[in-house]
């Protein structure tokens, strides 16, 4: 240990890049500390060197970065002077690190427990028999379920939950001193996610490692970690102690991004989110005050001539803004209040009645022999009903049938029964046979912005193909409402001709959207829009959103796996679970109880960035059944915390009404579930801080 | 996301074009490749004007005579100045190689494109005639094709063409299979756009990149396999120039006059060797993952 205690001891740490335009400094005089048995947050929207921090101060860069400056100290260690070859021998045995992507990460062609055993080899000098029992005992810490035969598997025989799993029973196998995780559970459904949180938390009691944690999730940080440092542009721009920074919040950027989550209790109807304006500044472009002013509302002339340095304003919280007085001040949240829609109830646009889509399926070298066809049952009776002005939130894990509907709705994906009535009229299953005049009124906006816009095509012209060709306009008609349209999603006019490379995810996001207005819907299916974006940009996309729906009149069908996202936007929202629906409500009755159980642990493993809240913890075992082999009853017996008992898994469960429309489906009796789930599950411990 | 990392990086707006050079400048290799099929089209147009004597012209008193003053590249068994041949030559290659691989670039791009939105049957049957001609060693088909058509020049064009098609056509299927999945092919058919609108404007444009790479890779096969028939007198009949026909002419003389053999066969090995340069700086250029960008 060095005199003062911390694992991690990194000062002032400079990180260059060698490019064609010159070195560009990605990372600049970054100082941090960690101390055995802590967990680091480090956040910050993409592009701001979360990894190249990260992996600067392991000296894990590319071979075209450099560290220029500063001091890293492991321990007692100077990794900043270790020769080459020396490091290599720390990298694994005293330094980990675990990935984001379990599946990029885990050879697909070795065992599960050889491959933990390598490095119980090769870092602790093990023989084969030793290095096997010790990959066993890994995995029966990470609470693998029967690690024997997991052991013997290979990567494709384990869900993502369970990858993540290995991964850190193998950085955690030689004891490390100092471990990495980028952004471990970002791949995760919130499910998994609560799990592997709470492993993390417990491996935490038995092991005194230091963990630098990189995410851009502040709930799981105000969740997992003990410390947070707030990276923008290569530099902290506030530090400190979880419960210090989320409450006193003393830089403008942390207010920023904490303003841009949605939160739980409160819908779009009551707040617009606040977002921050502008993006993130490229390296080699940085303004020379305060690296933040150009998107600062505190800016003023002073800020914009110097670089405010880091300042201590109480024990161990410190900030880099000039004007923390004025910040110490105001704690508030501002969240901007919206007037009140009084709700009136719409004409219907679309409803979907018992929607069914099966795949066939038949699995390996079966379909050489034709031997029996299997039924993939991705959605199995779902019916929606939508008004016009009105959002609808579908919400579930990955893998429940959400997207099938919609692309079933949509008409990319033919339904296999079912009726789709689009303004009282019965639709084709297939989009190709529906008639033009309907074609305008479903549009969709597609969750992968990369993938949704035609990479030769400018922007604009991706927005006039629609008015061409589905609302006959003329071309001069067609140039005014593609400005019209820009303005609309606030993009500048000159954005119409770029090329969607040189737009950011947000912008190509905004340009999609237009795209779907352009045919001028009724009904606007919006399948994960947000879900690839940093919080600040998801944050304004809801806000349009928002705001396009009042001014047209759009329904808009809203899938997406978060729940505080669709909590924001939704006004009605219904749980689905293995291509079934178990609860549908308005977006206030389903968030408080009683509620269905597969909803109360969604809701319970929501990351909260508010480390006041108290969450009751339930949580999911194992994942999601294959669709191919549904459980009997009720087909979430198998992972359900509050299972009734034999009938669960003999009948289906039935519907129980309740007041405004609210609707479960559960043996359980509604006035038992409200008894067990109480107040809800959403507690805060003081009245203090956000609300 | 990892994924939004870099775009947010791209936002000042760099051209398309503006990216291409610093990236040629890595690559010396691509400017070199440039440079040998620039010399070579430049000799193809003007090569009769630049040769100092005409290819047919026999000087028999001059018979197999070595490199000299008057005649650089030497003379072979007639006396003809092996120099100026091969200037004039190098019109037949490329003109030959470069119909043959326009050919299998046209119709291998049309199968392609049809087998891949398609798919089903269509698919699977055009799919299984390219294996057809894939499964045949090419040199012994473009062989067996020529004896029942007799060489000419124009049969050669034919047969390169047809032998290649099977290529391009793949190269094209898998494009179009991945590009037929993305969402904005899927957009436009909510928007109820005909088939041939999605294939020509939306998903046409996103395979050029793809195409202009396999066809240049295309190009230096063709002037491989025209040669080599060339060689085994199947392709252009003597006297034309051609360089695959002079190196087989050159091999009885091998043991009297080397030179006869080594100047032909360099040129069709720097030919390739530029047009195999050129393809490995367009795909550098055009292809994602072909470059390491880092910042």
């Amino acid at each position: 240990m060095s005199d003062n205690g911390a694992v991690l001891d990194v000062k002032n740490v400079t990180v260059t890049y060698e490019t064609d335009k010159g070195p560009l400094h990605t990372v600049r005089n970054v100082s941090l500390k960690i101390a055995p048995g802590e967990i680091y947050g480090l956040v910050g929207e993409s592009g701001s060197g979360k990894t190249t921090l990260a992996r600067a101060v392991v000296r894990y860069l590319p071979a075209n970065g450099k560290i220029t400056s500063g001091s890293i100290k492991l321990s007692d260690t100077d990794l900043y002077q270790l020769p080459r070859e020396e490091v290599r021998k720390i990298w694994g045995s005293r330094v980990t690190m675990v990935h984001q992507d379990p599946n990029a990460s885990i050879n697909p062609s070795m065992l599960i427990g050889d491959q933990i055993a390598e490095m119980a080899r090769i870092h602790l000098g093990m023989n084969k028999k030793q290095a096997r029992d010790r990959a066993i005992e890994m995995l029966t810490r990470v609470r693998m379920p029967d690690p024997e035969s997991v052991a013997k598997r290979y990567a494709h025989q384990l869900s993502g939950g369970m990858l993540q799993r290995v991964l850190i029973a193998t950085a955690m196998s030689t004891n490390p001193e100092f471990m990495i995780m980028d952004e471990p559970t970002t791949a995760l459904d919130v499910t998994t996610e609560a799990v592997i949180l709470d492993l993390i938390h417990e491996l935490m009691a038995d092991y005194n490692t230091a963990i630098l944690f990189i995410t851009h999730n502040l709930g799981v940080v105000a969740r997992l970690c003990d410390k947070i440092g707030v990276l923008y542009a290569g530099e902290i721009m506030e530090e400190g102690s979880i419960d210090e920074v989320f409450k006193k919040r003393l830089h403008p950027y942390t207010r920023g991004l904490l303003g841009c989550v949605p939160r739980v209790d409160a819908s779009k109807k009551d707040i617009s989110l606040s977002s921050i304006p502008g993006y993130i500044p490229r390296p080699d472009d940085l303004p020379d005050g305060c690296i933040f002013a150009p998107r600062c509302e505190l800016v003023e002339d002073a800020c914009e001539k110097e670089r405010p340095p880091l300042k201590e304003i109480a024990e161990n919280h410190f900030s880099a803004c000039r004007r923390v007085d004025q910040l110490q001040e105001k704690i508030e949240r501002k969240d901007e209040l919206r007037e009140h829609h009084e709700e009136e109830l719409g004409d219907i646009v679309l409803e979907a009645r018992n929607i069914k889509k099966y795949f066939p399926f038949t699995p390996g070298i079966g379909s050489l022999f034709g031997s029996k066809k299997a039924e993939l049952k991705a959605v199995d009776d779902i019916s929606v009903r939508m008004r016009s002005s009105f959002t609808m939130g579908i919400v579930g894990e990955s893998g429940c049938g959400k997207t099938t509907l919609a692309r079933c709705i949509a008409g990319i994906e033919e339904a296999t029964s079912g009726e789709i009535e689009l303004q009282g009229k019965l639709l084709a299953y297939s989009v190709k046979k529906r008639p033009h005049d309907t074609l305008k009124k479903i549009q969709m906006v597609f969750q992968n912005p990369d993938a949704s816009l035609n990479p030769q095509h400018p922007a604009g012209d991706s927005v006039a193909r629609p008015l061409i060709l589905l609302r006959d306009m003329s071309r001069k008609e067609v140039r005014e409402k593609v400005k019209e349209l820009f303005k609309a999603v606030s993009l500048p006019e000159d954005y119409i001709k770029r090329l969607p490379h040189e737009l950011s995810g947000g912008e190509k996001q905004r340009v999609a959207i237009a795209r779907a207005f352009a045919a001028d819907p009724a009904l606007m299916i919006c399948d994960e829009p947000i879900s690839s974006l940093d919080v600040s940009v998801q944050a304004s996309l809801m806000n349009l959103l928002t705001e396009l729906q009042d001014s047209a009149g759009t329904s808009y069908l809203f899938i997406s796996h978060d729940l505080s996202a669709v909590r924001h936007i939704s006004d009605w929202i219904a749980v689905v679970y293995l291509g079934r629906l178990w609860e549908i409500g308005s977006a206030e009755d389903v968030f408080i109880p009683p509620y269905h159980p597969y909803t109360e642990a969604l809701l319970s493993a929501i990351p909260i960035p508010d480390p006041e809240v108290k969450q009751d913890r339930i949580r999911l075992k194992g994942s999601v059944p294959s669709p191919l082999n549904i459980p009997s009853g009720c087909r979430f017996h198998t992972r359900c915390p509050r299972k009734y008992g034999k009938i669960c898994e003999k009948e289906e469960p039935p519907w129980q009404d309740m007041e405004d429309g609210h609707r479960i489906c559960c043996h359980i009796p509604l006035e038992e579930l409200r008894e067990l789930q109480g107040d809800g599950l959403l507690k805060k411990s003081s009245a203090g801080g956000g609300s | 996301m990892a994924l939004a990392n870099g775009e947010e990086k791209k936002k000042a707006g760099v051209s398309y074009l503006g990216k291409f050079f610093p990236r040629l400048r890595r690559y010396p290799t691509t400017y070199i490749g440039f440079a040998i099929i620039l010399a070579f089209l430049f000799i193809a147009i003007f090569g009769p004007m630049i040769a100092p004597y005409h290819y047919s012209q026999q000087n028999l008193a001059l018979r197999l005579d070595p490199p000299s003053e008057e005649h650089i590249f030497g003379t072979d068994q007639f006396g003809r100045d092996i120099y100026s041949r091969i200037l004039v030559g190098s019109r037949d290659v490329l003109t030959v190689a470069g119909s043959g691989t326009a050919l299998a670039v046209f119709f291998g791009l049309l199968l392609g494109l049809f087998s891949g939105y398609r798919g089903g049957l269509f698919d699977e049957m055009v799919m299984r005639a390219m294996d057809v001609i894939l499964s045949i060693p090419p040199l012994l088909l473009a062989m067996v094709i020529l004896f029942a058509l007799g060489p000419s020049r124009v049969n050669v064009i034919l047969v390169v063409g047809f032998l290649y098609i099977p290529m391009v056509a793949r190269v094209v299927r898998s494009v179009v299979l991945e590009l037929k999945t993305r969402q904005f092919v899927e957009a436009a058919r909510m928007r109820g756009e005909s088939s041939l609108y999605i294939l020509y404007k939306e998903i046409l444009p996103n395979v050029l990149p793809s195409l202009a790479v396999e066809a240049s890779m295309r190009f230096s096969y063709s002037i491989f396999l025209v040669a080599s028939l060339g060689f085994l007198g199947l392709g252009v009949q003597p006297p034309s120039p051609d360089w695959g026909l002079m190196v087989g002419e050159a091999r009885t003389w091998f043991y009297q006059a080397q030179w006869v053999l080594y100047f032909p066969a360099g040129a069709i090995a720097l030919l390739v060797v530029g047009v195999g340069f050129m393809s490995d700086g367009l795909r550098r250029m055009l292809l994602p993952g072909g470059v390491s960008d880092v910042g």
